[in-house]
């Protein structure tokens, strides 16, 4: 029988492709990725609005091209690179950096690494889907919305292969204002205050965050006397624990929101429920991601004591957000609200793996960005079907459409499954390497609870002093327990939400899709058509290929993440917290069951 | 000595691939294709996959080798098809092994599903979608053979979720009437409760060995080196697994999916919920032995868990009815036979009992199933009776199927019933610490560990781990005697005495075609025959020498699986096979099963009306079990509707609190101050006048007296 994998390494390594060159700084793909899409703005301003469907096509014709275009840099990433020395990340496919405002010392400096590169590819991938599925249901402003959606996916790109701080946070704000267009124009009927809230909510984060960039750009030109907003610069930086507490703070906050996790969601259902499908499903698939990408790229590598201090709270918020986004998902009437809450869920499982400082628990938070943008965007598309022949999102409205549209069940069926984290579906992989790298997590401890009302050292008079005494018990003899206890309480209340996913979305699906045709519309709704089919196709069959084939994308996230690990455990103070495998094939933690037993093989 | 395995053994691949290919083709081409061609797709992969375990079974034959103590050793073969999940330290691959533990389940699984598969040619040839009956019934074969072939826990795991699916896909089939939808969406969430701790359970053993793959596993537990470490977490891992294995094999506490399960098509229910799917749990636990071997504590919870089962099962069984219902709850208590047998440490007689039964059960779901095609679609025994002399094949072949499961004689359900009665009497579980650890760890391991099962000598056994086994022992026997009973009740009400059925349906009543009575045929040989390998040991030292050892088959295929768990405990508390105390033991089953027969007899063929008397004089213990117990109504109060409740409760924290007042609330302030501040710009130049003064007076006043501020 042919070895799939042989066939697998074949198709993606091969030697025509690699003949091209090995990418480095030869062509400009990154770039092109991401300012295609400004051609496609330049040319949808040269066609008169009435012409709509030339409109459309335009735009899907872009975004194919950058599509295409950014299928090369998967095709030239190397993920056997050698590691950059002392770095959080090594980049490649580099561009630059070339100096953008020399005074303030701004560069242009584009580059990906193992982060990076799936979610750009999530963007391009799910462009042209968002955009097909747009032809019926925005009929007004076609040429704005393209526009916007446009400007969107350059803004996403940008922020993500971005390597100057000032240039991801132009990228970062970029992307806020055609999404608060798109849901603001074309939305619903409350569209205008869910935009606003939107906006105002990200916006908030987002200052904090510039504050403590500045904070930490004046930091680094003091210490070395060279002001640069490059990130491998700012990434040099000294911070006391009280500097780098605050920060971490203004930084999370504003990831947070973006991501969001609970309590920052309540923005989240709003926006879904009243943006158009296309934008529910970037702002699903994509923009939430943001967040969890900015914790890894910027908030934890640049404050790693701090995150060591708000690693077990923000775990609690995450299994919080786990249990709550499910519980609440469950109780909802409206089928986008409840996509939308599922969301808050999921992401929870992403945060969890992220904060668990683990090889399996980052790669499960990567692994679950790009099913959960799959997946979800799919179950936007999926309602956004419902709706355009019902207009109504209500569950109570709807009943045994299966009957009606076969092939949309079984569509939806399959991303519903994914979604609920069915093995062999994309969802499963994601969730169970996050549970995994939770359960052997040394990171989510208690160091000493409410440290930060604690005066933190002799000199410290204010800021933290501030909060007042707070009360220090240590812990009871008997009561004592390593970190392994508090991450396994974690897994276990966050694999509950392995339940109550299978919950909602299975009885959602029964009432919708199941049992008699009870409402008489819903006897003659249209099947689905091409258009529909085509962009519900590549959904599902990457939800398998994600589900059955995981290694393709694992193995190019694994060098960056092992990278990432050892620069996280050589900057926290409190050794051995970071859990860091060497990615050898066969190599196990010493001291195992199975060391131990292999060592008593070789005597 | 070698490690006996051949690593790359490609049919292992084949017999998987084939049903998959058979799903594939029907689930993408099925509605186009003629009928004849949607049957042969659908029932060639699994006759191909029964060949190719065939062939594997030879080759794992052929490399066993004689070992020490006369051990017949065949070892395991192995397939890698990929690597799968690939992280730090983790790495999963989609291998496959076949030993004679998931060869004889793979044989079980791909025969009686080829058997049942030709059935459903017949019983679903009207539907109109039956390209997508047989794309699900394929596709749950590959599952379920990804199940028991994988050879790490997340391949089982993958099978283990997708028989889940498939089962919640086929409950509902006719997905248009509600309430079958809702048995399938029920079926799924309770197993996913199980699979919640299964998750767990795996978790746990991850991080502390450090590898999730049987065979590396295995030796963990049997190097004298490791175990210590692995009896720490036997307990807890054990329990998790065990929580998984009741949501998947329907035992207590979480049993309550399957009954409502038949609401899917017969023959689904002969496959899934009966022969294959639901013994998933008790394969799991034979495929950890090893594990659940080191704690006591864990294997008797597994039995007494095994051994409740069954006998409340069986009581509900008494008073239902609806003929799959009936059947439904005897699969329950079938299954707690098999954990009974799993816990008291007989892991051959409870692979036994499932093969034994995935032929009798598989035979009278399928009769079940000619018995509701014939009568279209009636399920309840109330309107059957008489209906032997319109359907005598299918009542012969019942007939067998009900004599097999009461436990008579020379059918195959009373030999692996036998020895699980047997052993639960005769094996009293603990730990042969001597056996299991080395010696200067087995101190260590007294001191440590809190342990009922041992006293300071360590092999004494306390009374009240027998006084256990004796209740195991007898609560088997009256649920053998409760089954028999059942069976007989189901048995006589539908085929023997007055036909009940109106006169429209009875002239309607007709037998089954030849493509369903064929596979009944084919049971009911094997539902007899297939106990004829596991004589009890007092009527083999009876049998001539050259019959001793086919007499004992099944012990000598699966000796090698088991050998280790073996090594573990000592031998049983009457010594090795007491002859005289065997021959009791059958002589009481034997009893048991008789009794239940003649009650049956006298209660539904001699004196009809006594059931109704006696239902009218114990009206609340009927009530109590018509409704099952009211699990169903429990469930629903303790988790159902407080999850909805606290659901609502959160959701409305949610808009009023979260995004309400704390949100919405802050932008109120901000909105709020910005309207008060927005009087002081009021264009006034008197006013802003008056605010420089202020402020001025203010400034030279702090810089004046300093200390003030």
């Amino acid at each position: 029988m042919l070895q799939l994998t042989h066939l697998f390494s074949a198709l993606t390594a091969n030697p025509m492709l690699a003949a091209l060159g090995d990418g480095q700084g030869q062509f400009p793909w990154l770039t092109l990725t991401t300012f295609a899409p400004l051609l496609g703005v330049l040319v949808l301003m040269l066609i008169p609005r009435e012409q709509v469907q030339a409109l459309r096509n335009v735009a899907l014709l872009t975004s194919l091209l950058v599509f295409a275009i950014s299928l090369g840099i998967m095709a030239y990433f190397n993920p056997a690179l050698p590691f950059a020395e002392g770095q959080a990340f090594t980049f490649q496919l580099t561009e630059g950096p070339f100096e953008w405002i020399p005074t303030l010392g701004v560069h242009f400096y584009l580059g990906v690494d193992g982060f990076s590169i799936w979610l750009v590819l999530l963007t391009t991938f799910l462009m042209p889907i968002a955009i097909l599925s747009t032809y019926s249901a925005v009929t007004k402003n076609v040429k704005e919305y393209m526009i916007s959606l446009l400007f969107l996916q350059m803004g996403m790109v940008g922020a993500l292969v971005a390597l100057d701080v000032f240039l991801f946070y132009v990228f970062w704000e970029v992307m806020l204002i055609p999404m608060y267009i798109i849901i603001g124009v074309w939305g619903g009927t409350n569209r205008v205050q869910a935009a606003v809230k939107f906006f105002i909510y990200t916006m908030v984060g987002s200052i904090l965050m510039l504050v403590a960039i500045l904070y930490v750009y004046f930091k680094v030109g003091e210490q070395s006397g060279v002001y640069s907003f490059l990130y491998t610069d700012l990434l040099t930086v000294n911070l006391t624990f009280q500097e780098q507490f605050w920060l971490f703070a203004a930084f999370f906050l504003a990831f947070a929101i973006k991501v969001p996790l609970f309590p920052f969601h309540t923005w989240l259902p709003l926006a879904h429920v009243e943006a158009p499908t296309a934008g529910s499903v970037i702002l699903a698939a994509v923009m939430l991601k943001m967040g969890i990408y900015g914790m890894i790229r910027y908030a934890f590598p640049l404050f790693p004591d701090a995150l060591k201090l708000f690693a077990p709270y923000i775990a609690i918020l995450a299994v919080v957000g786990i249990v709550y986004g499910a519980i609440v998902a469950l109780v909802q009437d409206d089928i986008k609200k409840l996509v939308a809450y599922s969301s808050v869920s999921h992401l929870g499982f992403c945060v969890l793996g992220l904060v668990a400082m683990t090889p399996q628990g980052i790669a499960g938070s990567m692994y679950i960005m790009l099913a959960h943008g799959i997946a979800t965007g799919g179950l936007f598309l999926c309602v956004g079907i419902l709706y355009e022949r019902r207009h109504t999102r209500m569950i109570s409205e709807f009943g045994g459409i299966s009957k009606v549209m076969p092939v949309f069940a079984t569509m939806f069926l399959v991303i519903v499954f994914a979604s609920a984290g069915l093995p062999g579906l994309n969802g499963f992989v994601g969730e169970f390497l996050a549970l995994v790298g939770t359960a052997k997590s040394q990171f989510l401890w208690f160091d000493a609870p409410l440290v930060f009302a604690q005066p933190l050292d002799a000199t410290a008079s204010y800021g933290l002093y501030e909060f007042g005494p707070a009360p220090f018990w240590p812990m009871p003899e008997g009561m004592q327990a390593g970190p392994e206890i508090t991450a396994f309480v974690f897994t276990i209340i966050a694999t509950t939400g392995v339940i109550l996913a299978a919950g909602y979305l299975l009885w959602m699906f029964k009432r919708v899709m199941f049992g008699p045709v009870t409402n008489e519309k819903n006897l003659k709704l249209a099947r689905l058509n091409a258009r529909e089919i085509t962009y519900l196709v590549p959904i599902v069959l990457m939800a398998i290929f994600m589900g059955v084939f995981p290694k393709f994308f694992l193995s190019r996230m694994d060098p960056s993440i092992h990278q990432f690990l050892t620069y996280m455990d050589n900057n926290v103070t409190s050794q051995g917290t970071v859990v860091v495998e060497p990615p050898a094939p066969g190599w196990v933690p010493e001291g195992s069951m199975v060391d131990v037993a292999r060592a008593k093989r070789a005597r | 000595m070698e490690p006996l395995f051949s690593n790359n053994f490609h049919y292992l691949g084949l017999i998987v691939l084939m049903p998959l290919l058979g799903a594939i083709i029907n689930g993408l081409l099925g509605a186009k294709l003629p009928s004849k061609v949607v049957n042969v797709v659908a029932c060639a992969p699994m006759l191909l996959s029964f060949v190719f375990t065939l062939i594997g079974v030879r080759a794992l034959l052929a490399q066993g080798v004689e070992s020490e103590g006369g051990r017949f050793s065949m070892g395991y073969l192995s397939y890698t098809v990929y690597e799968w999940i690939y992280s730090g330290s983790l790495s999963a691959d989609i291998s496959f092994m076949l030993d004679p533990l998931s060869a004889t389940l793979v044989l079980i699984i791909t025969g009686v599903g080829f058997l049942i598969h030709v059935y459903s040619t017949g019983y679903m040839a009207q539907d109109p979608s039956k390209w997508r009956y047989f794309s699900y019934l394929n596709l749950f074969v590959f599952a379920m053979l990804l199940l028991v072939l994988g050879k790490n826990l997340l391949v089982t795991f993958i099978g283990w979720e997708g028989v889940g699916v498939c089962s919640y896909l086929l409950i509902g089939f006719w997905y248009t009437d509600s309430e079958k939808a809702a048995a399938g969406m029920k079926a799924f969430v309770v197993n996913r409760v199980g699979d919640f701790a299964f998750l767990l359970g795996m978790f746990i053993l991850f991080f502390t060995t450090g590898t999730i793959d049987y065979v590396e596993l295995s030796e963990l537990a049997t190097n004298a080196s490791t175990v210590p470490l692995l009896i720490q977490i036997a307990l807890p891992v054990g329990l998790l697994i065990l929580i998984g294995c009741t949501g998947k094999s329907a035992q207590i506490p979480l049993f309550v999916w399957l009954p409502d399960a038949m609401a899917g098509p017969t023959p689904v229910s002969a496959l899934i919920h009966a022969a294959t799917m639901v013994t998933a749990g008790v394969f799991v636990i034979c495929r950890l032995n090893w594990l659940f071997t080191l704690d006591p504590r864990l294997m008797l919870t597994v039995a007494v868990i095994g051994c409740l089962t069954a006998f409340f099962a069986a009581t509900i069984a008494i008073v239902q009815t609806d003929i799959k219902r009936v059947l439904a709850y005897s699969t329950i208590s079938q299954l707690g036979f098999m954990f009974m047998a799993v816990g008291v440490g007989a892991y051959t007689a409870a692979i036994f009992h499932v093969a034994t039964h995935a032929f009798f059960k598989a035979l009278l779901f399928l009769g079940a199933g000619s018995v509701i095609h014939g009568m279209h679609h009636e399920q309840d025994i109330r309107k059957m009776g008489g209906l032997k002399k319109y359907m005598p094949i299918t009542r012969w072949t019942f007939l067998i199927g009900c004599l097999a499961i009461a436990g008579v004689p020379f059918l195959s359900g009373f030999y692996s019933k036998d020895m699980i009665l047997w052993s639960a009497l005769s094996n009293v579980h603990f730990l042969n610490i001597e056996g299991v650890m080395a010696a200067d760890v087995v101190m260590a391991y007294f001191t440590s560990t809190v342990n009922p099962f041992f006293n300071a000598e360590g092999v004494e056994i306390v009374t009240w781990a027998k006084i256990v086994h004796g209740g195991l022992f007898g609560l088997g026997l009256l649920t053998a005697l409760l089954t028999a009973f059942y069976m007989f009740r189901l048995y006589f009400m539908t085929f023997e005495g007055e036909c009940r059925a109106d006169a429209e349906t009875k002239k309607h009543i007709h037998e089954s075609p030849d493509s369903m009575l064929i596979p009944l045929i084919v049971l009911a040989f094997l539902s007899v025959v297939a106990g004829y390998i596991g004589w009890p040991h007092v009527v083999v030292a009876f049998m001539p020498e050259a019959l001793q050892s086919p007499a004992l088959l099944i012990e000598h295929w699966l000796d090698d699986v088991f050998y280790h768990s073996k090594t573990f405990r000592l031998t049983g508390r009457f010594g090795d096979h007491p002859y005289g105390l065997e021959a009791l033991a059958i002589a009481g089953s034997v009893g048991a099963a008789a009794v239940g027969i003649g009650t049956a007899w006298f209660l539904y063929i001699k004196r009809p009306e006594l059931p109704a008397w006696i239902a009218e004089r114990a009206r609340l213990a009927f009530k109590w079990l018509e409704n099952k117990y009211y699990i169903d109504e429990l469930y629903d109060r303790i988790a159902v509707q407080p999850t909805l409740l606290l659901g609502q409760l959160s959701y409305w924290f949610d808009r009023y609190i979260i995004d309400g007042l704390l949100v919405n609330g802050t932008g109120f302030v901000a909105e709020s101050a910005g309207k008060i501040l927005r009087h002081m710009q009021s264009g006034n130049v008197q006013r802003y006048a008056t605010y420089i003064t202020l402020a001025l007076v203010f400034i030279l006043f702090a810089l004046i007296y300093p200390a003030c501020f």
